[in-house]
């Protein structure tokens, strides 16, 4: 999974033809650490197909509040730049995550 | 043949991981069944003080990671599955997971509570937003911003001081017009400068454009309400909701009796169905607490081993 900062995040995910998946996470974040393993499973699994990319909010706070996203874990489907979908907190579980994806594979 | 398991414990909170400890001690065969990573509710609290031991300053991740350490290393099993049906009848309980289906002679029912909500319009659409139920995940993101806690025992005000060292301002709503925190922490609550209260005050809407900038509370003594907006310059305020918490025992409904939601259980932790036990914060009790939690799931794993003893399974 590509680790993606303040600096990087425009190219590669806005600018970024195609989906993207996101992963914003954060310094201290249990529920987050919990999903880590899961999306870099998924990432495995899927990567030839769609673009994963994490990003720790914890030095990235105001591209986070940017994106509308102020709690974590949160995980964003974009589409050419545009959020499609996206799973917050106690949605963003490993299998709803997958059936996002396979949902628009 | 499947694995048929002495005990199948499922949750790994502080009651889990102690029965799981225990048991695993008294080499019986152990499984854990837990959804997310272990720790429970104490895997999201910041500060741990009142744990016998416990490291002064110490969070909840690390103190639950020695607990887990610990009952690893005497053997107890653990797999990543959430429950979705429990047959806790006969000989033979099954535990039926999302991805497996888990064979136990016993059971400790250790599935813990989650967070109450508020149950006010817009509190789901704004969770992520703005909500949280999480101080450890959530509290980075209002570093200079405006942040209002509901709730007024324990963990709202312990969160909410916690919440001062990002926050602007923290303001604490609570139905009533004094705090329900033991008195310790109610004096170091009101020596911070920036930890308000709004009395007698509950929240009934969130609301806002994509992210949470306005509210409307209810004063509790004269129905008034008032609308509470976010700094202009700010554009988004913060809430997090501590009023307390709700049984994981969805499933169990029908099949043992509850109170309010809660497993009723003996001295022993032993429930009405014989080889069922129950654990921690989903037992009715009179106090919630990693230490009491922790007792629970001793007492159960011993009991559970008496009873595979007793029955010569």
């Amino acid at each position: 999974m590509l680790q993606v900062d303040k600096d990087t995040f425009e190219a590669e995910v806005l600018q970024a033809e195609g989906y993207v998946v996101c992963d914003y996470y954060g310094d201290g974040c249990v529920p987050c650490e919990a999903l880590m393993p899961h999306m870099e499973k998924l990432a495995e699994t899927y990567g030839d197909r769609m673009k994963f990319v994490s990003l720790n909010t914890s030095k990235a706070r105001r591209l986070a509040i940017g994106q509308k996203v102020l709690g974590l874990p949160t995980i964003v489907l974009y589409k050419d730049g545009e959020k499609v979908k996206e799973l917050v907190k106690e949605d963003a579980t490993a299998s709803a995550v997958e059936a996002m994806i396979v949902e628009h594979l | 043949m499947e694995k048929v398991y002495d005990i199948v414990i499922v949750g790994a909170g502080p009651a889990g991981l102690a029965a799981g400890l225990y048991a695993g001690r008294s080499k019986l065969a152990t499984l854990i069944v837990e959804k997310e990573q272990e720790g429970g509710q104490i895997g999201q609290t910041s500060e741990i003080d009142n744990y016998p031991g416990s490291i002064e300053g110490e969070s909840g991740p690390s103190l639950v990671k020695r607990f887990a350490d610990q009952a690893w290393r005497f053997g107890a099993e653990k797999v990543s599955d959430t429950v979705v049906d429990m047959e806790l009848e006969g000989d033979i309980k099954k535990i039926v997971g999302e991805s497996g289906t888990y064979l136990g002679k016993t059971v400790i029912l250790a599935g813990g509570a989650v967070p109450q909500k508020i149950n006010c319009p817009g509190e789901e659409e704004f969770t992520g937003k703005g909500v949280s139920y999480c101080a450890t995940c959530d509290a980075a993101f209002f570093e200079g911003f405006e942040v209002f806690v509901v709730g007024g025992g324990d963990a709202a005000v312990e969160e909410a001081m916690h919440l001062t060292k990002f926050a602007r301002k923290v303001t604490i709503i609570h139905r009533r017009d004094e705090l329900r925190a033991v008195k310790a922490i109610q004096e170091k609550a009101f020596k911070i400068d920036n930890l308000e209260f709004m009395w007698n005050s509950v929240v009934k809407e969130l609301s806002g454009d994509g992210l949470l900038s306005r509210m409307v509370v209810e004063d509790t003594k004269t129905g008034e309400q008032r609308e509470v907006l976010a700094d202009e310059d700010d554009g988004l305020f913060g809430v997090f909701v501590f009023i307390g918490f709700k049984p994981n025992t969805a499933i169990l409904d029908g099949k043992l009796p509850l109170e309010n939601g809660y497993v009723r259980t003996d001295d022993d932790m032993k429930t009405s169905i014989p080889g069922v036990f129950a654990a921690g914060d989903i037992r009715v009790k009179s106090l919630r607490q990693v230490v009491t939690a922790a007792a629970d799931g001793a007492i159960a794993a011993t009991q559970a081993g008496k009873y595979i003893e007793e029955h010569n399974m």
